[in-house]
């Protein structure tokens, strides 16, 4: 996959939305839930990711304990014939925060039983080193809550966790605009998911491409090796020639 | 016998299929994508035309939704 943004499907308008959004997003990855049949629903999200050329990502989303947790992922695995799971367990319904304890049980049991466990957590550094110590093939830390839109808040520890984490570190959740997107990247993130900042936003698709634009400019600037911050001035002007006037 | 299939209690035949229930529940069609839960276990694909359900049973029919 060449595109570094991961799109959630949480939050649009309709499947219209979101697939205009998908499309102008060029996310090569995309998450949808597990919920029960829904008969009189119109549209298959899995034909939009299909025509919007997403590769599915199924999540635990809703999950409050690590049994439901797992029992999903397995369910998912069976339904959509694929290894992956995007791992959430979540330990408080205001805030959506990941419960640690529930999230390292679950996450040891996935990992053993041969899922491809990408895990959304907090921004806790020891959290994360436990979760890559267990397996989890990607660190997923938030900015901030879901949907929240409050980008990073703890740009201190989202950069420990990219030092110390060798397994990709991708930012996950909280992203309200562009620039949160584009500091993910600039900060050493290996990408992105967002959901809410696409799909509530005024005019999604254009967001999307925002966000498309964000994710490749913050990468490009990481890649690029930036200058360090000074407290003073660093002349770009050199002083040689400076007439007498 | 009484099932209970997403939730909803319904009196169906003795021995219904998974597979019956899947579609009781309005899934039609391609089973890609669909999962089976009875009574909070897995119910492989494969399996759904053999496996039949029993008095009481509650069963979740799941399909991929926006989330995530």
């Amino acid at each position: 996959m060449s595109s570094r943004l991961i799109m959630g499907t949480g939050g649009a308008r309709s499947l219209e939305a979101l697939e205009q959004a998908l499309i102008a997003s060029g996310a090569e990855l995309a998450t949808v839930a597990l919920r029960r049949v829904d008969p009189t629903a119109k549209g298959s999200i899995i034909d939009v990711l299909e025509r919007a050329g997403c590769r599915l990502l199924p999540n635990t989303a809703g999950c409050y304990t690590a049994a439901d947790a797992v029992t999903t992922a397995k369910l998912a695995r069976d339904a959509f014939e694929t290894d992956w799971v995007k791992l959430e367990v979540i330990g408080d319904d205001k805030t959506l925060l990941p419960d640690p304890v529930g999230l390292l049980d679950a996450a040891e049991e996935l990992v053993d039983d041969g899922f491809i466990v990408l895990a959304y957590t907090n921004d806790d550094p020891i959290l994360a080193k436990r979760l890559e110590g267990l397996g989890c093939a990607a660190v997923m830390p938030l900015g901030s809550p879901i949907g929240s839109g409050m980008g990073i808040r703890n740009t201190y520890n989202l950069t420990l966790i990219v030092e110390q984490t060798s397994v990709p570190v991708i930012l996950d959740a909280g992203v309200g605009t562009a620039s949160d997107a584009a500091i993910a990247m600039e900060l050493g993130c290996d990408g992105v998911l967002l959901a809410s900042a696409v799909t509530r936003a005024q005019q999604p698709a254009t967001m999307a491409m925002a966000m498309r634009k964000a994710v490749e400019a913050g990468r490009l600037a990481r890649v690029a090796g930036r200058i360090p911050r000074r407290l003073y001035a660093e002349a770009s002007t050199p002083d040689e020639g400076l007439p007498e006037l | 016998m009484k099932v209970t299939i997403n939730g909803t209690t319904e009196e169906v035949a003795e021995g219904l299929s998974v597979a019956d229930a899947v579609k009781r529940a309005g899934h039609e069609g391609a089973a890609f994508g669909v999962a089976v839960a009875l009574n909070g276990e897995v119910v492989p694909r494969s399996t759904w035309t053999g496996a039949h359900l029993s008095e009481g049973d509650q069963i979740e029919v799941l399909v991929a939704a926006q989330g995530g």
